[in-house]
């Protein structure tokens, strides 16, 4: 899994492309957590994952992560552009519902 | 055409996305459609992390992946011979996980129930786990 970010209009936008199991998701948890921490005055946070081709229940848990984290300091997040796969994946956790899609 | 394949790999997490892999080289002469593929390699990620993670918590061991292909199903099953599920029924509940701080979401049995047409998780303490699927190609409920 590669990971990109850019900021546009105070936004933080997270690119996630490749593929998100068990194994990327070690690495890849650090690297957003650093991507959060180095853009803390952010006033929302996109996760886009259009370049994304695979997740698993495993990035369920890191997105999860991510938002709890995010909630600490009341930036709301969301979730941009999944493919029809990872879709299915994110409705069926219902974790739309804390980190809609836009 | 039926068809059969076994393969056996350490559990390692490097073997999550091969697995995956093996399912779907293994499905290219059905000609699946893009949506069923996904459906699958997805489940098979499921099963394989959950022994992998869970099966082995302190490494070592092997996971087992079975599959059987006929005009009408798919069948996979994946074995460890590791730690065991104490309660089944628990851990086939969504949201369930035994490991919280490790930001598991606890829905990969979910997942595999919706993405397949047959869940069925058999395990003994201490002697392993046995997660076996089954996904029928028009959908439905056909015999075996």
């Amino acid at each position: 899994m590669d990971i990109k970010y850019s900021v546009t209009k105070g936004n933080l936008y997270i690119y996630l492309s490749g593929e998100l199991d068990e194994f990327s998701a070690r690495i890849g948890k650090d690297r957003l957590d650093g991507i959060i921490d180095g853009n803390i005055n952010a006033q929302n946070v996109v996760f886009n994952l259009s370049k994304l081709t695979f997740m698993d229940s495993t990035g369920i848990g890191i997105l999860l992560g991510r938002y709890r984290k995010l909630k600490k300091t009341g930036t709301p997040s969301f979730i941009q552009s999944p493919s029809v796969s990872v879709n299915k994946v994110l409705q069926i956790s219902g974790l739309y519902k804390v980190m809609p899609k836009i | 055409m039926d068809n059969k394949m076994t393969i056996k790999f350490s559990s390692v997490s490097e073997n999550e996305a091969f697995a995956r892999n093996v399912i779907a080289s293994f499905l290219i002469s059905s000609d699946p459609s893009v949506e069923w593929l996904s459906d699958i390699k997805t489940a098979v990620s499921e099963a394989v992390t959950n022994a992998i993670v869970h099966g082995y918590p302190s490494g070592g061991g092997e996971v087992e992946m079975k599959a059987e292909i006929t005009d009408k199903y798919l069948h996979i099953v994946v074995s460890d011979k590791g730690v065991g599920i104490e309660n089944v029924d628990e851990a086939l509940e969504p949201f369930y996980t035994t490991k919280p701080d490790e930001e598991r979401s606890g829905m990969g049995f979910t997942i595999i129930k919706t993405f397949t047409d047959k869940l069925t998780v058999s395990s003994e303490k201490g002697k392993g786990t046995t997660v076996d699927m089954i996904k029928y190609f028009d959908g439905g409920e056909g015999n075996i």
